[in-house]
């Protein structure tokens, strides 16, 4: 029944849609679950495939926020570019070492930097 | 300029390392570190964004980890979505969005702990894990912990 699939991912896409263009955020934790949950994916296909999805996803919410006029686009492209570096080395390095310690220490970060947007 | 430049590395490294996208912390460096407003911060992240999905795409393709059909569906289908939530976002004042984000990014750290916690239960099995640090018994582990 390829029709009910194609809702499921519609409202997948709809459901990313929404949280990205609230939040200024991929949405990759919305499409992940729902990929390994509604249509059976396994971890590794889904984070591959929510994020083909997430460049169209992000390009489409950068283009209605530009409209808004609210994307600095220089700024954009100092972040996103090193950025690239970052993940690639990321990545290798996740392969050589264990990760627990760093989540926590950055679950910490991420709470210190909510605490901070939440007094600003 | 050289702050930008040092959350773009900083937040690629941690989120390739720890399986957590980019936005999530450009967000917050973009207020914080560099002072945009949360509006100007999450439109500037989106940008952003999409060179570091299009290069982790493309080399998830070559592992054959992405379904092209369904990324196409999900990512054109998202637009009513994208424009509704990017609609969304404007009609909220900068306190109201700042107040989410900082909610969101506080269940993000909860996720992160929960999963930390649970690797440690399981991780009889489990070397250096990819991305999520999920394993074959991932689904086991999470039905385990909670």
């Amino acid at each position: 029944m390829p029709s009910e699939r194609a809702l499921k991912l519609m409202t997948i896409g709809t459901a990313a849609g929404l949280f990205s263009g609230l939040f200024g955020v991929g949405g990759g934790t919305v499409i992940v679950p729902l990929l390994v949950v509604w249509l059976g994916y396994d971890e590794r296909e889904a984070t591959g495939t929510s994020l083909a999805a997430i460049v169209f996803i992000a390009a489409f919410a950068a283009a209605v926020q530009g409209v808004y006029g609210n994307v600095h686009v220089l700024d954009a492209l100092l972040i996103g570019i090193p950025a690239v570096g970052g993940v690639l080395f990321g990545t290798w390095l996740q392969q050589r070492m264990r990760v627990r310690a760093l989540s926590l220490l950055f679950a910490a970060v991420l709470i210190a930097s909510a605490v901070e947007l939440l007094l600003e | 300029m050289i702050w930008l430049i040092l959350i773009g590395v900083a937040a690629g490294v941690l989120g390739g390392l720890l399986g957590v996208g980019g936005g999530v912390l450009f967000v917050p460096g973009l207020v914080i570190v560099v002072g945009l407003t949360q509006h100007e911060a999450e439109a500037t992240s989106l940008l952003a964004i999409v060179p570091v999905a299009l290069v982790g795409a493309v080399r998830q393709n070559r592992y054959g980890n992405v379904r092209r059909d369904d990324a196409l569906l999900v990512g054109v289908l998202s637009v009513a979505g994208v424009a509704g939530g990017v609609a969304l976002a404007n009609a909220l004042s900068g306190t109201a969005l700042r107040t989410a984000f900082a909610v969101l990014i506080l269940l993000i750290a909860a996720q992160l702990v929960r999963k930390a916690l649970r690797d440690e239960v399981g991780h009889a099995a489990a070397d250096p894990l990819p991305r999520t640090g999920a394993g074959a018994g991932t689904s086991v582990r999470a039905r385990g912990s909670e």
